[in-house]
């Protein structure tokens, strides 16, 4: 039985959060919500245990425009604000942090790229099929040898005679990968990193699956494998960006999303702790009644209040086009490591049930181990807001 | 063809609801207000028909300004037209029934597509009376619908089976769960709803023919009682509690 303390109705909102929110991103929350919780919540949790993501959830998610929606309307996508494409990552990741990953590296690490760095024929061939689910993609940065620092890369694209690329290397770590049709590969050339379009079947291509992760055990996870792959310059070559920004680019769009959709965790995790501490009587009273544990109530509520106020300020800067990725690493850093210790406190509530599928807590938990790593690592954006506010970069 | 659907909106089951002040109404209070999930299928059902036989698609519901609500997600779900008709929504069936008669005669409807009942009310007469009050055919507690040319044919549940109703259109539809799936709004849906308007009008009609003179909620559920003694004993109080107070046994 999944779930039976996730279905809430209401968002957790100590301090008038959806008051701020426009009547259409209200819409969009209760959308995503709604179908979180008759799509998602009956079935995660044996996906979870089984290690396999709900592929038939894709293009359903596609009907609903939940990839890229913050896209123009001409390339298929739904032309959201940036709050509102918040809400949606919120309420996913509410469902299972795999389920948000999935459309964090389809909308914002795939589609965006193509989007902001692509052709015009690029754009009009991928992103409509892209929006509806009808293919996948992946986003190939990490490497086994260079993780914070992707810079370094080893993956080597050099430019052959007949408008041909040839690309040698390996990514790890690659969501979706081996369900991708399509993957973005960042790889050195002589004008320094380029982003390559690498679709499946590619002779040279593959991309086997990680196995054995106790963390987005519903989420896919592969290593992308590039020996002598030849693609064709005009279809493949991103044109429109070079060097490291370009992937630090998609990376503060999916961080942007990585920031609201943690807190969603928590919220179910919040919830159901709560929930759990009216309800479970030890010493005759409700376990809700003792001090040390409204402590811990009290403490995640107030974090996961804090975190809204953050995103939401972040996101209207977002659609004023006013932000900087200082400010989306101070947001990804933050949301993600209160939501992570949120889920730890509501697992400690919840005493040995705490540890059962019956409750969402601990996938939660276990999950937020790999968001707290991945999109730039909590030391990382540390540093990052480190050199901001010092102008000296520490990790380097 | 033009369908129109009629939209109530109600408290969500999941609201804990609470008598006013007044002992004959409800405390609006922490309310959460949705569609009604039989007008869901109503609408699901006129969207269909718009997208199978091109049929324009208005909705209506009567209410205060919050009401633009459930008229926004009938907009975003694919409704073309929606109109808010200021009134009293929430009280007597035949002031709604009359209100949404006077609105709806001579703009030349097909079809008005209804739930069988609102949820939470569950008096199952607005459908009726409005038919009546237009002079129309009817069928209600409706599970499938076929349209062709000018007449319909309903299916409907019957204690033990079902029954087909054919008539003629203009025609009033309440339909029932099994109908359809409702979809579910997509993001484009939304942002489009954005760019269509709400019209707003007074209600007219007749006044009510009767109002709620008391609202109580049903007692309180007793705490659970715990047997005591060894497993013997506690089987045997369990027996005479089965017996005696259930009476089940
Ligand atoms: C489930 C999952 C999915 C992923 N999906 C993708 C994907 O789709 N695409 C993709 O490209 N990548 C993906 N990643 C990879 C992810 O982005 C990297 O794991 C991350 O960037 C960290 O790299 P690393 O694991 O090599 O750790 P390392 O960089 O080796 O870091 C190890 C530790 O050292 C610390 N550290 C590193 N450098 C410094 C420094 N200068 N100063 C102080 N401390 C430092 C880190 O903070 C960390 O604590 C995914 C990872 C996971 C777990």
């Amino acid at each position: 039985m999944a779930g039976a303390y996730a279905t809430f109705n209401h968002i957790t909102d100590y301090m008038g959060f959806e008051g701020l929110l426009s009547d259409e991103e209200k819409m969009v929350r209760e959308a995503a919500r709604d179908f979180v919780n008759k799509e998602v919540l009956p079935i995660i949790e044996k996906h979870a245990q089984d290690q396999t993501f709900p592929a038939h959830l894709i293009k359903k998610m596609g009907e609903l425009s939940f990839y890229g929606p913050s896209l123009p309307e001409e390339y298929g996508c739904a032309g959201l604000s940036n709050v509102a494409y918040g809400l949606l990552m919120y309420e996913l990741e509410r469902g299972d942090s795999g389920l948000r990953s999935f459309c964090s590296v389809q909308g914002s690490l795939v589609m965006w790229p193509i989007y902001a760095y692509g052709s015009e024929e690029q754009k009009r061939y991928w992103l409509p099929k892209l929006a509806a689910g009808e293919v996948v993609g992946c986003f190939g940065l990490t490497e086994p040898d260079f993780g914070s620092n992707p810079g370094g890369m080893l993956t080597k694209a050099v430019k052959e005679p007949g408008g041909k690329w040839r690309i040698n290397g390996t990514k790890m770590w690659i969501t979706n990968g081996t369900v991708a049709d399509v993957a973005i590969v960042w790889a050195q050339t002589e004008d320094g990193i380029r982003g390559f379009l690498v679709e499946k079947g590619t002779p040279g291509f593959s991309a086997p699956e990680t196995h054995g992760k106790w963390s987005l055990r519903a989420s896919v996870t592969s290593e992308l494998v590039l020996e002598d792959v030849i693609v064709d310059e005009a279809k493949s070559l991103l044109p429109n960006v070079k060097g490291l920004k370009g992937p630090l680019g998609c990376l503060t769009q999916a961080r942007y999303g990585i920031a609201w959709g943690a807190l969603g965790a928590a919220d179910a995790s919040y919830q159901c702790a709560l929930d759990y501490a009216l309800n479970r009587i030890q010493f005759d009273k409700p376990i809700a009644a003792y001090q040390l544990q409204q402590e811990k109530l009290a403490w995640m509520v107030t974090e996961l209040t804090k975190g809204q106020l953050l995103v939401l300020q972040l996101g209207r800067l977002k659609d004023a086009k006013k932000f900087t990725p200082a400010q989306v690493s101070m947001a990804k850093m933050n949301n993600v490591n209160v939501a992570l210790e949120i889920c730890r406190k509501a697992r400690t509530i919840l005493g040995a049930n705490g540890i059962l599928d019956e409750y969402p807590v601990m996938r939660h938990m276990a999950n937020l181990e790999s968001v707290y790593t991945y999109e730039g690592t909590h030391d990382m954006h540390t540093l990052i807001i480190g050199q901001e506010v010092t102008g000296l970069p520490a990790y380097r | 063809m033009k369908i129109l659907v009629a939209l109530k909106q109600v408290p969500d089951t999941e609201t804990k609801v609470k008598v006013a002040a007044d002992g004959r109404s409800l405390d609006p209070t922490d309310v959460k207000w949705i569609t009604s999930p039989y007008d869901e299928y109503a609408l699901e059902e006129a969207i269909r028909l718009k997208e199978s036989a091109q049929a324009e698609v208005t909705v209506v519901t009567l209410g205060d300004d919050k009401g633009k609500d459930v008229l926004r997600n009938a907009l975003a779900l694919g409704a073309d037209n929606a109109i808010l008709l200021k009134g009293d929504g929430q009280g007597d069936a035949f002031a709604v029934a009359s209100a949404l008669a006077a609105f709806a005669k001579d703009k030349g409807f097909d079809l008005i597509l209804a739930g069988n009942k609102g949820m939470g009310g569950d008096n199952s007469a607005v459908g009726p009376m409005l038919a009546e009050l237009l002079g129309w055919a009817q069928a209600n507690v409706v599970v499938k619908l076929e349209l062709s040319g000018a007449t319909f044919r309903a299916e409907r549940e019957i204690e033990g089976g079902s029954e087909a109703v054919e008539g003629s259109l203009p025609a009033v539809i309440t339909a029932q769960k099994g109908l359809n799936e409702p979809r579910y709004a997509s993001l484009k849906g939304i942002m489009a709803a954005k760019k269509k308007t709400i019209e707003e009008a007074d209600a007219t009609g007749l006044p009510a023919a009767s109002a709620w003179s008391a609202l109580t909620l049903p007692p309180a559920r007793p705490e659970g009682r715990k047997l005591e003694g060894d497993a013997a004993s506690q089987a045997k109080s369990l027996f005479g509690l089965l017996r005696d107070e259930a009476k089940v046994l």
